[in-house]
């Protein structure tokens, strides 16, 4: 196995080839904000939040692999403020109400502006009207916070093996369905046991009636800021996520 | 119906109607309308309170476990209130209309501390600097700040039994504001020995203030007999739930209501019924309803709810000092029942001091440290909640599809029960006041004052913590405005005067 040393942030980092610089970083317990990585599926590279500097270049983390001598730069002011501009616009382009969201202190984007001290909004809401599909008796689909990551694409896909979600329509049209004729979750054999059923970052596909059985307060992301969970979010492919 | 004062009669000469357009509304406030004649007599008052009713569609087609969360936005002051009798309403929708009894104490506490801490700042913070400089005293006085100034005792208990009942919202709700404690068939968690330790050191003390409370409201309704009966008084039905053997209860009851005298109009009626009793009427120039008892039609089938309706309608208070209270008040009415606006504020501690002794009674019981907080049953299409929020009756009626999605909501808050009491009160004030063709700042105070006696701030309607932002309009009989004067939220008052 070769292996080769950068630095991320002027902290010596050793990787093996192949690796990307985020699983190189993961490994290293160094975090690099991220929303459609998971350790677990192919990288995508849409979400663009792992966007470091490397060799003076921008690149999505989650994509490009380590080179030997590599100089990355991450945890700096100027990514953080563009980290933060995508987060803001990821909060305004769907309905993202954290104070009445089940998923509050589960959610990756909640716990990313926290991280990044996303302090205020910024740009207008676009208040999309989505509504839910509720036809399944287990789960519950709130498209209204859908980011678009693409795991549960994957997941359902690569994992499952069933193809339960795609993604339609191009740009700002763009848009996450299920794939059966009538477009509901219900025609199709979706499952608790899923895969897809547990990977969503924020609040779509959500079990049903549980709601606020967890306190807020005693959630995931409640305690420890996300940045330091580096563990956790590493375990991520071990175990299925509740 | 029409009432006195509320509509111009038609032979009162040449008036013209003036209806609020939506041009005129003016959200977050309260907008009260004088129509005056050639004689500067008055010929109509009209509050006019601009409700935010976008909430039940909003609600339509949400997750039914949501809903207990969201409503708590539907007030500044009492979030709690929406979130238990949302979450009262789906415990008949989970099929879990009797709770565990851990979750059920659970709840009745977060409650109580709910209205201990509502009554302690609707009373110290918002009302007693009125009541004890004087309505139209100073403005930059008349707040929490000037009550320290120049009564810091009383000031600070006010903070304190309002950051105590805080602090029992926090142990049962997880937070001050907005917490999630109660779900649909229960509770998300119980309180620990410690949490439950930390607050029975503070409930004496807060006993012992709410009964020099009461004592004080008791003492300034002493020194001006005059001002306390008279003051906006008017004469109408009361409404509350009570418990099943009729003892004041704030958390569950059937719905009772006498009328102006003290006969009983109608009783035992459970939570799901209300809609059999309860109609809302609407009228052309208000945005809020207009609810009334059914089998008495609009006209003489309105009431008032609150502390004057609850601590009147109820046969006893299930806890010995403020049972001793009641009696005494009871008794200062010589036989009548007391109908008069200020009198609220008399009730409201009373109530205060039985929910301090309840909050005691329920940090003794053993189930509040208990693990066993939900329960679920067969799910029913429907569920009604009803609790008594610090300033009325609080009525949830939501149905909910096979999918689990809301698919009706209907709510009706206390400042609604209240609108009809609320245009009486400051009609009342108005014909006392006002005087000639300009508005004066001791009018507006006045009709802030007797809104205030209901209502702190409208804060169902404008979402507005402890702010009455107040609009007074004073019109010829052609409709030209001859006068109007206004208050901010920020206390502000600004005229627009030739
Ligand atoms: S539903 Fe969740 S997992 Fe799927 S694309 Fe949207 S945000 Fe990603
Ligand atoms: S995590 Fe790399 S682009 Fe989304």
């Amino acid at each position: 196995m070769t292996t080769g040393t950068m630095l991320i942030d002027g902290v010596p980092v050793s990787f093996e080839y192949g690796q990307t610089i985020m699983e190189a970083a993961m490994a290293a317990k160094i975090f690099i904000p991220h929303l459609c990585h998971h350790p677990e599926f192919t990288p995508q590279g849409s979400c663009k939040l792992c966007t470091v500097k490397a060799s003076g270049r921008y690149v999505s983390a989650c994509t490009m692999s380590a080179k030997d001598g590599m100089e990355v730069e991450n945890n700096t002011p100027d990514l953080n403020d563009k980290r933060r501009t995508l987060l803001q616009m990821l909060f305004v382009e769907g309905n993202h109400f954290c104070p009445s969201c089940e998923k509050s202190g589960n959610c990756m984007l909640q716990a990313l502006a926290y991280e990044l001290e996303m302090l205020s909004p910024r740009f207008e809401q676009f208040f999309p009207n989505r509504p839910v599909d509720a036809s399944h008796p287990d789960f519950l689909l709130d498209f209204n916070r859908c980011i678009l990551c693409e795991l549960c694409v994957r997941a359902s896909r690569d994992v499952d093996g069933k193809n339960v979600f795609a993604l339609a329509g191009r740009g700002i049209h763009k848009h996450l369905i299920v794939n059966a004729r009538s477009g509901q979750l219900a025609d199709t054999d979706f499952s608790l046991q899923d895969r897809a059923a547990h990977v969503c970052p924020v609040g779509v596909i959500l079990e049903k009636r549980k709601g606020f059985a967890v306190p807020i307060g005693q959630r995931q992301y409640d305690e420890t800021p996300i940045g330091q969970q580096m563990d956790e979010l590493a375990a991520r492919s071990a175990k299925a996520e509740e | 119906m029409s009432f006195e004062l509320e509509t111009a009669r038609a032979d009162a000469g040449n008036l013209r109607r003036v209806a609020i357009d939506p041009v005129s509304r003016v959200e977050g406030h309260g907008k009260v309308t004088l129509l005056i004649d050639d004689n500067d007599e008055i010929q109509q008052v009209r509050l006019h309170i601009v409700e935010f009713r976008g909430f039940e569609k909003f609600i339509q087609g949400r997750p039914y476990w949501e809903v207990p969360v969201m409503v708590q936005r539907l007030c500044g002051i009492c979030p709690v209130s929406h979130h238990l009798a949302a979450s009262k309403a789906f415990d008949h929708v989970v099929g879990a209309p009797v709770l565990t009894p851990t979750a059920a104490v659970v709840r009745r506490l977060m409650h109580y501390g709910q209205m201990l801490q509502s009554h302690a700042l609707h009373f110290f913070h918002l009302s007693s600097p009125d009541l004890l400089f004087g309505f139209a005293s100073d403005v930059g006085r008349r707040n929490i700040v000037g009550v320290a100034a120049a009564y810091p005792e009383i000031a600070k208990q006010g903070v304190l039994l309002r950051k105590y009942g805080q602090e029992v919202i926090r142990h049962t709700a997880g937070k001050r504001i907005h917490g999630t404690g109660a779900i649909p068939g229960g509770v998300n968690r119980s309180l620990t020995v410690d949490e439950r330790d930390e607050l029975l050191a503070g409930i004496d003390q807060m006993i012992a203030w709410s009964r020099e409370a009461v004592v004080m409201v008791k003492r300034l309704h002493a020194t001006d007999p005059v001002l306390y009966d008279d003051f906006g008084t008017f004469r109408s039905n009361l409404l509350s739930i009570v418990r099943d053997d009729g003892a004041l209860d704030f958390y569950d009851g059937v719905l009772r209501a006498r009328d102006a005298d003290g006969g009983i109009l109608l009783d035992g009626v459970e939570a799901k019924d209300y809609h059999q009793w309860i109609g809302e009427e609407v009228k052309p120039w208000s945005y809020m309803k207009f609810p009334f008892l059914k089998h008495l039609g609009t006209e003489a089938g309105w009431y008032k709810v609150g502390p004057l309706a609850r601590v009147q309608n109820c046969d006893f208070i299930p806890s010995p000092l403020a049972e001793a209270e009641r009696r005494e008040f009871i008794d200062y009415g010589k036989g009548q029942l007391i109908h008069a606006p200020l009198a609220y504020h008399w009730a409201r501690m009373i109530e205060m001091l039985y929910a301090a002794e309840t909050i005691k009674t329920l940090l003794q019981t053993d189930d509040l440290l208990g693990g066993d907080l939900v329960r679920e049953g067969a799910h029913q299409p429907e569920g009604v909640g009803i609790i008594e929020a610090p300033r009325g009756t609080l009525i949830h009626h939501y149905a909910v599809g096979d999918d689990d999605l809301v698919t009706m909501c209907n709510l009706i808050v206390s400042t609604t029960h209240n609108n009809q009491p609320m245009n009486e009160a400051v009609r009342r004030v108005a014909r006392q006041y006002l005087n000639g063709r300009k508005l004066t700042e001791g009018l507006l105070n006045h009709i802030e004052v007797a809104i205030r006696a209901f209502d702190p701030c409208l804060s169902c309607a404008t979402h507005a913590l402890g702010k009455m932002p107040l609009q007074v309009v004073l019109q010829d009989r052609a409709g030209s405005e001859l006068d109007r004067l206004e208050k901010t939220g920020a206390g502000e008052i600004s005229g627009r005067r030739e």
